[in-house]
């Protein structure tokens, strides 16, 4: 098949972009995904799409590409070109621009045959003889009905086609700003591209635009967790290339603005437990059965998460939720303390405690604030004019480390519970140390 | 769902072609111009030949288009379901929106369905009135380009007044803050909308004035974001307990460069502006020893500086020296 620069199959091109754009340290043989040719024909779509942003580097091993953007200087995230690449026939443009100049109004409505007699028409004027095919305009009918495009009215039994009502929605900045920063953002920037509403009033900082690449998954989840339907997950192996089935009920999209991961915490019916995916891993998203006890699992989320730093559900998954011990009724599921009572006894036997305290000077009073606006759970406590203290209990205290290291120069004392990752922590410090050349470089400088 | 080709450049494209097409001819290099704009690199290869062949029967011989109405579709149910979803959003307040057509939509999420885990505590006032009032006047001199004058809170709780000329308003979704970029004011050229007391539009006159004095500085938004930019960070990085794709994402919002060195060692390189120096410092060492900063000498420095300061404490602390 010759080259085009659209595709059909979207999963095709989100790893290349992945990887162009957060490694590009690749050389074009490490791509053994499939063959160089397609290798060749990925790197010359992407660089169709976003040669601004594309840049090329010669190693020892091979060229290497790689994608280089600012996301503070972009208004609108470039990734979102890769969406709008899909391709299509000569009959489907053809037939999406005559059945919206035929639809001119939502009080217009013809049968099929009415439809196929005006196209037929319009198409004699460029080609004697050649007609269009009702099945084939049937299906793009049916195709626009299912995209919320077209509506369909039966009387008797002929079944008649009018367009759909649109909706209004007037302020271009809001669009401008959410198709940036809401979940699915990229679906506001088609409403901009339909609406020719695109504006530069605003940029981002710490602005996480991989995000983009996983949308379409997204959207699947949100589809189902409203419908409260368990689905079925393909999820590609970390360091392998066996993609994994796992079953799930969608229960919350945790999204991460400090790295930009997108994970979905769902309850896995056959381990009962709570688990965490996270959402670049998922390749595929299929709906199956209704799940009648979203509720209790959503709130059983709401409960732990108090407890939860990150996304780590290891130690909450240790203690299963059996929803088989609960009736369907509610308030008898709920018992005296709240659903799963027992269960949240149990669980205190899995939390960790982590404790630290940390000095700062006069005028430094932002470093306690900076302790209370960034803690995610747990009490900051002021102990004295220049001193304050965090205290959390948490079901995995690795995940605080990194927000622990970003006071070092302050620390004055720490407590894990977890005394291996207390050890690690000094341990690191010390190599820290010891990469800086401290305490030689404080020697040198007396 | 979203991969569908009603979303697609090529569509946005032709579109607008035929939209210029319905009452005059349109000429060769109107298409490749509105080709350029809307679609992509290699994209005018593909549209203009299917367009003036007729393979797409949408434009006649004499390149009006074949259409009866000016090309338009009703949103998608999936493009309602989201417009529906973001007004549930209440940063929403902030703009004022005629909205109709939604009443019967289903969201596509719910603010419920989704946690921001790592956000920072203390965001903007969405819901405080003074604030929308604020943030839209804000906004309207952003888009006509007035000057602003404005009495803020500065860092040591003291009212201070400036004019200036606005450029764009930035957020950020960690601080879920938004902050005014603007010119022509030698007090600094960010302001925290949080910090507003009072704001203003200021005068057609006084419009100009401050035009022509940004125009004898000679420095333009751009030229200002440029030199902002210039700083440029390198360091290595030791790939143990996923340091490096952990260091890939966090710092991807970054202009980036990544080198492998070995198998497990590579050197990344990226430019930040200066401002955000000390915000830089501390994330870098979130990273522990997997991640060694090599270039600027003056950032090595930073870092330098807080480990010595945390070596004494650690000397100086019963509880560390019990754990060395």
């Amino acid at each position: 098949m010759s080259y085009s620069e659209l595709i059909k199959n979207f999963e095709r091109v989100r790893d290349y972009m992945r990887e162009f754009y957060l490694c590009g340290f690749k050389s074009r043989e490490e791509y053994d995904k499939k063959s160089a040719r397609s290798y060749d024909d990925e790197r010359r779509r992407i660089e169709s799409w976003l040669g601004d942003y594309m840049g090329f580097r010669r190693t020892r091993e091979g060229k290497n590409v790689f994608l280089s953007i600012d996301s503070r200087f972009s208004h609108h995230n470039p990734l979102y070109r890769a969406w709008k690449t899909k391709s299509f026939t000569d009959g489907d443009i053809t037939l999406y621009f005559l059945i919206f100049d035929i639809f001119n109004c939502s009080e217009a409505v013809y049968s099929l045959s009415e439809i196929i007699e005006y196209l037929d028409r319009h198409i004699a004027d460029f080609y004697i003889g050649k007609t269009f095919d009702p099945s084939t305009v049937r299906k793009k009918l049916k195709e626009y009905a299912k995209e919320g495009l077209i509506c369909t009215v039966k009387q008797g039994k002929t079944l008649f086609y009018r367009r759909a009502e649109t909706a209004k929605f007037s302020s271009a900045s809001a669009l401008n700003f959410f198709s940036e920063v809401a979940p699915c953002g990229v679906i506001g920037s088609f409403l901009l591209d339909q609406w020719d509403m695109g504006e530069e009033c605003f940029a981002f900082k710490h602005h996480y635009i991989t995000q983009a690449l996983d949308f379409d998954i997204l959207c699947s989840i949100f589809e189902a967790m409203g419908k409260r339907r368990v689905v079925m997950l393909s999820i590609a192996g970390r360091h392998t290339k066996k993609i994994a089935e796992q079953r799930a009920v969608p229960l919350r999209i945790f999204i991460s603005v400090q790295n930009g991961r997108q994970y979905l915490l769902g309850y896995s019916p056959e381990q009962k437990r709570i688990l965490s995916f996270r959402i670049d891993r998922i390749l595929m998203v299929q709906e199956r059965e209704n799940f009648p006890k979203f509720d209790y699992l959503r709130e059983e989320l709401d409960r732990v998460q108090k407890n939860m730093w990150g996304v780590s559900t290891q130690r909450i998954a240790a203690n299963p939720v059996n929803l088989a011990n609960y009736a369907d009724n509610k308030e008898k599921a709920k018992g005296e303390e709240g659903f799963f009572s027992d269960k949240k006894q149990k669980d205190m036997d899995y939390l960790e405690r982590v404790e630290f305290t940390i000095d700062y000077c006069r005028g430094e009073e932002y470093i306690h604030h900076r302790l209370v606006r960034e803690k995610r759970c747990g009490q900051v406590e002021r102990i004295s004019a220049h001193r304050s203290r965090f205290v959390a209990m948490v079901y995995d205290s690795s995940e605080l480390i990194p927000w622990i290291r970003t006071f070092i120069c302050r620390i004055v004392s720490f407590h894990f519970s977890n005394r291996a990752l207390e050890e690690r922590f000094l341990t690191d410090l010390q190599a820290m140390y010891r990469i800086y050349g401290i305490p030689e470089k404080m020697v040198e400088e007396k | 769902m979203i991969f569908n080709e009603l979303y697609g450049a090529y569509y946005n494209a032709v579109t607008k072609i035929l939209r210029a097409a319905m009452e005059h001819p349109i000429t060769e290099q109107q298409i490749r111009n509105i080709v350029r704009e809307q679609a992509f690199s290699e994209s005018i290869l593909s549209i203009e030949p299917a367009l003036l062949s007729r393979c797409w029967p949408l434009l006649r011989p004499d390149r009006t288009a074949a259409l009866k109405q000016i090309p338009d579709r009703p949103i998608t149910i999936l493009e309602k379901r989201w417009l529906k979803a973001i007004l549930l959003d209440p940063r929403m307040r902030l703009f004022e929106c005629e909205i109709s057509g939604l009443e019967e939509v289903e969201p596509l999420f719910l603010p419920e369905d989704i946690r921001v885990f790592d956000q920072y505590a203390d965001g903007d006032p969405y819901q405080d009135e003074s604030y929308i009032k604020h943030f839209r006047l804000v906004l309207d001199a952003v888009k006509k380009h007035i000057p602003l004058a404005i009495d803020v809170k500065n860092r040591d709780g003291v009212r201070t007044h400036m004019k200036v000329m606005p450029e764009y308003l930035e957020y950020s979704e960690k601080d879920d803050k938004f902050r005014l970029v603007t010119s022509g004011c030698h007090y600094g050229r960010v302001i925290n909308l949080a910090k507003i007391l009072e704001v203003k539009l200021l005068k057609l006159e006084e419009k100009i004035a401050e035009w022509e004095a940004k125009k004898e500085s000679g420095k333009s938004e751009n030229l200002y974001a440029a030199e902002q930019k210039n700083q440029s960070l390198v360091f290595e990085l030791f790939d143990e307990r996923d340091a490096l794709e952990r260091a890939l994402l966090h710092f991807a919002h970054f202009e980036k460069e990544a080198e492998r060195l070995d198998k497990r060692h590579y050197r990344i390189k990226l430019k930040y502006n200066k401002e955000d120096e000390a915000e830089l410092v501390i994330r870098v060492l979130s990273f522990g020893p997997f991640l060694r900063v090599v270039e600027p000498e003056i950032f090595v420095e930073l870092l330098r500086k807080k480990l010595m300061q945390q070596y004494v404490l650690d000397q100086n602390s019963d509880y560390f020296a019990e754990n060395q």
